[in-house]
């Protein structure tokens, strides 16, 4: 005869409850470890999306998740004459607020080297890859943007002509990609007035020089557009991406860019590292203590209530062993009730995680490593929790039925 | 089996004593207490509270030794003093069979289970079990109540669920401390009959601690306790 069971029956409304209870404490924990492994994927998104073997970024700097890096854009050009290498294209990331139908929108502002990249190598939900190289984006779900619907960024309007899912920055912002152009125009926008003050500054200081006191065509220059001044560079990008030839070695190309003294260079590998070791560690720390705490508590509480329903069965307890009820069938009765309230705690938490994760604001991600230890650190909890329970029923005298 | 002082010993205690406390706060519940109680016996146990009855009864259940003397039970000496000589626990599962003031049913098994599980703690395969709980259950007219929680049996009822747990292992011995103290005198009598019935039937060795002196007749013998003591000793007590 299982005790236990009969017991749980008995006390149904109560064991459900605190089974719910526990399973809720098991489902914060489990979308602790699910919003870790989604910031994880999440920063990851794009540098293993973007499919390229080295990030050439501004000297000194960790590359563009990390830090500001500004690279000319002819970089490109330098880098195709290097040996091994196949192909290089800009990248472009910078972070942005807008104002859309009177709520925040923050974006995560991705430039792909139009035509070489269109975004084909991007999860499309819904759309396409981009067909021209402006006025087109390709957005994230979490932005809550309609295909076909157009977005208003600086001067130019840009029409969503595909949709991603799940594709966000390590600040949990959604990624909205563009061509490198566009890409830099959002950013490096200025207002009309402040181009009209910088073209009269700029000619205002060419005045003062005596190359533009003799050199009228030069202060017309000076106050046209930048562009049309080859003394003002292009504007720069976030980093240029490499992908090295068949059968070369990264390592040996990053090797003889090491030794250019106006970038550094990082390998696939070593810029996944610097997002997960830099960005997000201080993160994958909070939220591990917080996971260490949560299960502490749990284990506390499951304790606590496995420790009252055998206050409860004292006397019952006490009789078994005056019955002569060996220790095993009062240990069983304690550690399976024990293990059963963390199993269904389990459950609940899987089921409800499973409905109310994708609610988040977050993506949270559940691997099935996350599952499995999950499972292992209820058993340990479980067992842990049923000690104390035990402990107690083990002191019980049989003379106890007589009090 | 008759009760008569030839039969073979279902227990016989030499010289129990039961001290409790040291020095100043020393009390002494049971002094130089023997008995012996045949096979189909019935005993009554009376006498005013703290006289010693209970912790006479505890002490012959094994389930709170003696300062000293010695319990001898069917012919196995089981306690020299407070020294167990055999595994008590598993001697109480085997030879003893209690039933006290409540009923002290498992709350949340029904009649028949809360027999059936005094049968499993001794090893007797679940479905044999079962049905012998039920025969017990049948044996003492409460078979129509087998699958009712206790909460939902009367006082009576669930006294009879008791005893038919006492008995369900055929123990050498049944204790039983005021069974009826929570029933009214009708089924008081009919409780205390019933011991009469199993003792008698069964051959077991009954002790029973009661106030209930209008019951008195259905006992083989009636013994009295005060202070400690055995104040009418019966020809069958060791000497």
């Amino acid at each position: 005869m299982n005790l236990a069971s009969h017991d749980i029956r008995h006390n149904f409304g109560r064991f459900a409850l605190t089974a719910m209870g526990i399973g809720l404490l098991l489902m914060i924990v489990l979308g602790m470890s699910g919003i870790y492994r989604g910031m994880i994927d999440d920063a990851l998104v794009v540098v293993n999306g973007a499919g390229a073997d080295l990030w050439v970024v501004q000297r000194g700097t960790r590359g563009p998740f990390a830090e500001v890096s500004r690279v000319p854009a002819n970089l490109e050009h330098r880098l195709l004459a290097v040996p091994g290498v196949a192909s290089a294209r800009s990248f472009l990331s910078h972070n942005i607020q807008r104002e859309h139908h009177g709520q925040p929108l923050r974006l995560s502002v991705q430039g792909l080297a139009w035509p070489e990249d269109n975004g084909q190598w991007l999860p499309l939900s819904a759309g396409r890859a981009l067909t021209q190289g402006h006025y087109q984006m390709i957005a994230d779900q979490s932005l809550g943007l309609a295909l076909g619907e157009q977005l208003a960024l600086g001067k130019d309007r840009y029409e969503v002509v595909g949709l991603t899912k799940g594709m966000v920055s390590s600040g949990g912002d959604g990624l909205a990609f563009f061509s490198v152009r566009d890409a830099q125009a959002v950013q490096f926008d200025l207002p009309g007035e402040a181009v009209r003050l910088e073209r009269a500054s700029r000619r205002g200081r060419a005045e003062q020089l005596d190359l533009g006191r003799t050199t009228p065509l030069l202060l017309d220059r000076a106050a046209g557009p930048a562009a049309n001044i080859p003394a003002l560079g292009p504007p720069m990008v976030s980093a240029i991406l490499v992908r090295v030839s068949a059968g070369t070695d990264p390592a040996a190309v990053a090797l003889t860019l090491a030794g250019w003294p106006d970038v550094s260079v990082h390998t696939a590998d070593g810029q996944r590292e610097l997002l997960i070791r830099g960005m997000i560690d201080k993160a994958r720390r909070q939220i591990g203590l917080f996971r260490v705490l949560l299960v502490i508590i749990s284990t506390i509480i499951m304790a606590l209530i496995i420790y009252t329903l055998t206050l409860d069965k004292i006397h019952d307890i006490a009789l078994l062993k005056l019955m002569g009820a060996r220790n095993g069938m009062i240990v069983g009765l304690i550690l399976q009730q024990a293990l059963l309230l963390g199993a269904i705690g389990y459950v609940i938490a899987y089921f409800l995680g499973d409905w109310i994760f994708p609610l988040f604001p977050r993506r949270v991600l559940i691997a099935p490593a996350d599952l499995l230890a999950l499972a292992a650190v209820v058993l340990g909890i479980s067992v842990l929790a049923s000690l104390l329970g035990i402990w107690k029923a083990m002191r019980v005298e049989p003379n106890q039925v007589l009090s | 089996m008759n009760p008569t002082p030839d039969n073979p010993t279902a227990i016989e205690v030499f010289g129990l004593t039961k001290v409790y406390g040291r020095g100043n706060t020393e009390v002494v519940a049971m002094k130089d207490v023997s008995l012996r109680v045949a096979k189909g016996e019935v005993i009554a146990l009376l006498g005013p509270s703290g006289a010693g009855k209970s912790t006479l009864l505890a002490a012959i259940g094994l389930i709170n030794p003696p300062t000293s003397g010695r319990i001898v039970i069917g012919d196995v000496p089981v306690l020299d003093g407070p020294q167990p000589l055999v595994n008590l626990r598993a001697f109480r599962r085997q030879h003893l069979g209690f039933v006290f003031q409540k009923a002290n049913l498992i709350p949340f098994l029904n009649a028949v289970q809360n027999v059936q599980i005094a049968l499993e703690i001794n090893d007797t395969p679940p479905r044999q079990a079962r049905r012998r709980a039920l025969e017990l259950l049948d044996y003492l007219g409460v078979a129509d109540r087998a699958n009712n929680l206790p909460a939902a049996l009367s006082g009576g009822q669930q006294q009879r669920v008791a005893v038919a747990r006492a008995l369900a292992n055929q123990p050498g011995i049944i204790l039983a401390d005021e069974p009826t103290a929570a029933l009214d005198s009708h089924r008081g009598r009919q409780v205390m009959e019933l011991f009469r019935k199993v003792a008698h039937e069964r051959g077991a060795g009954v002790i029973v601690v009661t106030h209930d002196h209008r019951s008195l007749d259905v006992f083989d013998r009636s013994l009295e306790m005060e202070d400690g003591r055995i104040l009418n000793p019966s020809p069958t007590a060791a000497a």
